[in-house]
């Protein structure tokens, strides 16, 4: 079969337009988490650094920047393994059925 | 075969006669130390036996640009996090954090973020799509000629900025360990980049980088362990200390100092999350795998390693703090520091370690940058040798073996570019230049690329159009920016305020994109669009990707 062929009937493979459903949701939520998270960041430096610099506890030296600032680093490597995860899994066993479908 | 055994003479020869320089400078300036010297042979003659043995596997034009497409998901996320963990962002970031404290870790979040992007909508798509660049992917259903030109411009544009930073610092660092010339510095790393790429091509700079990688993680969590020790493994005891030695004392504990305004935070954080998806030698490492699914693999294994790393500096940039700007031994007579701020990492592998540590560092320091600049120079050479000699120059008509020659060629001359470049801009903060470098990634690159992958609407002539103006407006403004205009020029004042010009280029490059493309009404457009549906599915499934066994 012409791949060209191939392309167009996984195309019109329900199970394909599912897949592309789940998952452009699924890369799209987690963008949207990691952008929310550092452009919030970058926000309070650009309009409230102050807020920043105020010690995590009365007395203390550690401002609440540091906490938050390795939190994110953190949270950024979690988030790359969750999708990983899920995409490595469970997206990639629906991309080979649809895959064998298409050389029927 | 020959060849390279003339190589491996010749680069002894070098050797020798570097080894007798060294020793007539440092005799000038520092007590020769022993042990970084025959740390750095050693880790070069090593790196040569690879180039060596890559070289006899470096056939075909996949091998060169796309080690044969065999790297493991783990080395090829052990080989993007060496790639990234620069020296430029070793020593650039530990001494943005010894300077002033809380700003470097707003550097090092803006690096570490474009990762957990690239993986959600970049990675896999790219390796489904492209060949040996990222030009195959924004090229793919628009026309070869006007897109593959602008791809390959912006990304020698960046290739050369990001050379100048990785050159700086390694003629700085080469200086200051081995008391040598700048200029004689500058010069070698050049040299054995050149050796490197041509013979060994990608496989060679990715096990390069790879060993670079592990030696740079496993001496970094060395420094930042010992630092934490001596505080009881204490943070706020670390904090402390810094702040009571440091000039600016409490102020360190926030964002201050570097970003003045609101506009400026935000353009530079639009520049390092989305430079990091245009950077073409990383783009380049997810043709080295086999599927999507070792590419993803690799940007998890990559922010995991990058991630860790930034928190290391951060912790290095503090015991510098302390350690170092209190130590006499590592300032100079006016109370600055040995080297500029940019050695402060170094000078605190020899407060922590002692000399065989500094040795070790000192030689971690240098592998890095070789190692970076040759990734760096394979982009550049496959930039020019396969998007534009081969599919511009040749219409795609060209055989594997010019291909790949034109390339080699390339690679000498790009080595020789960056020499005269890092010597050009010897007096410069490499953290800057870095910086710049994300711009214009950010600027011409990652839009085409992002557009061409996610909207049907894109056409050539908007892309065109929309890339070569984010490449003009970050360039420009860079030239009329403070630091060109004024600190390389010697003007006065900046016609640009800005050093961050980002959020300008950016919009722009979006805006007339789109606006470019939505009023392409010729037949060609009308094909371009109709293409976007065979791509998305290959995008998807990895159908007709290059080296996938789904056939």
């Amino acid at each position: 079969m012409l791949i060209s062929d191939r392309y167009s009937s996984i195309q019109k493979n329900p199970k394909f337009q599912k897949l592309v459903k789940r998952k452009n949701t699924f890369s799209w939520f987690l963008t949207a988490i990691i952008l929310i998270v550092y452009f919030a960041f970058i926000l309070i430096i650009a309009f409230y650094p102050k807020f920043l610099g105020i010690p995590v506890a009365e007395g203390m030296v550690t401002t609440i920047g540091i906490p938050m600032g390795l939190f994110i680093i953190i949270f950024s490597i979690i988030l790359t393994g969750v999708y990983v995860r899920r995409v490595n899994g469970e997206f990639d066993k629906l991309t080979r059925e649809i895959i064998e479908e298409s050389l029927k | 075969m020959k060849k390279v055994i003339y190589l491996l003479i010749f680069l002894l020869c070098v050797q020798r006669s570097v080894a007798a320089d060294v020793i007539d400078g440092v005799a000038r300036k520092q007590p020769v130390n022993f042990t970084a010297i025959s740390m750095f042979v050693l880790f070069v003659v090593g790196t040569l036996f690879i180039t060596y043995w890559a070289s006899k596997r470096t056939k075909s034009a996949k091998d060169f640009y796309a080690a044969g497409g065999n790297i493991t998901g783990f080395q090829n996320g052990l080989a993007i996090a060496g790639d990234y963990m620069s020296a430029a962002s070793f020593l650039g970031i530990s001494a943005l954090v010894f300077a002033s404290g809380f700003d470097g870790l707003i550097y090092s979040i803006g690096f570490l973020v474009g990762w957990p992007i690239i993986l959600f909508l970049i990675a896999e798509r790219l390796r489904n799509l492209g060949k040996y660049t990222f030009a195959d992917v924004a090229s793919y259903r628009l026309k070869q000629k006007p897109i593959r030109s602008l791809s390959a411009i912006g990304s020698l544009m960046v290739v050369l900025i990001y050379l100048i930073a990785q050159m700086v610092g390694a003629g700085k660092l080469i200086q200051l360990l081995f008391g040598l010339d700048y200029n004689t510095a500058v010069m070698g790393v050049g040299l054995l980049m050149i050796l490197y790429v041509t013979f060994g091509g990608m496989l060679a700079t990715t096990w390069v980088q790879i060993i670079k990688a592990v030696m740079l993680l496993s001496g970094a969590t060395f420094m930042a362990f010992m630092v934490l020790k001596m505080f009881s493994f204490s943070f706020e005891a670390l904090f402390v200390k810094a702040v009571e030695v440091h000039e600016n004392g409490i102020d360190i504990m926030a964002p201050g100092g570097f970003i003045s305004n609101p506009i400026d935070a935000i353009s530079l954080g639009l520049a390092l999350m989305f430079g990091t998806a245009g950077l073409p030698h990383i783009l380049m490492r997810f043709f080295t795998v086999s599927d999507a699914k070792e590419a993803r693999k690799s940007v998890f294994y990559a922010t995991g390693f990058i991630g860790y790393f930034y928190i290391l500096t951060f912790v290095i940039g503090f015991g510098a703090i302390v350690l170092v700007s209190t130590n006499p031994e590592f300032l100079d007579p006016i109370g600055g520091l040995l080297g500029g701020n940019n050695m402060s990492a170094i000078h605190l592998a020899k407060a922590v370690g002692g000399d065989i540590f500094l040795g070790f560092i000192s030689a971690v320091a240098f592998a890095t940058i070789l190692a970076v600049v040759s990734g760096l120079t394979l982009a550049g050479a496959s930039a020019v040798s396969h998007d534009l000699y081969a599919n511009v120059f040749k219409k795609g008509k060209s055989n594997e073996k010019n291909e790949i020659r034109v390339s080699k060629i390339t690679t000498v001359i790009l080595g020789l570019i960056a020499i005269s470049l890092g010597i050009l801009f010897e007096k410069q903060n490499i953290a800057y230049m870095v910086g710049l470098a994300f711009a214009i990634a950010a600027s011409t690159n990652f839009p085409v690329l992002f557009l061409s992958m996610f909207w049907r609407g894109l056409t050539t002539r908007g892309a065109l159009i929309g890339g070569s103006l984010g490449l003009f407006t970050s360039v420009i403004l860079v030239v009329l920016g403070p630091i060109v205009w004024v600190d390389i020029l010697g003007n006065t004042d900046p016609i640009f305020p800005s050093i961050y010009p980002a959020i300008y280029s950016i919009s722009l490059a979006f805006l007339a994109t789109w606006f470019f493309s939505v009023t392409d009404k010729s037949i060609n457009a009308v094909e371009e669009k109709s293409r976007f549906d065979k791509q998305f599915v290959r995008s998807m499934t990895g159908i007709g990707a290059e080296g996938s066994n789904s056939h």
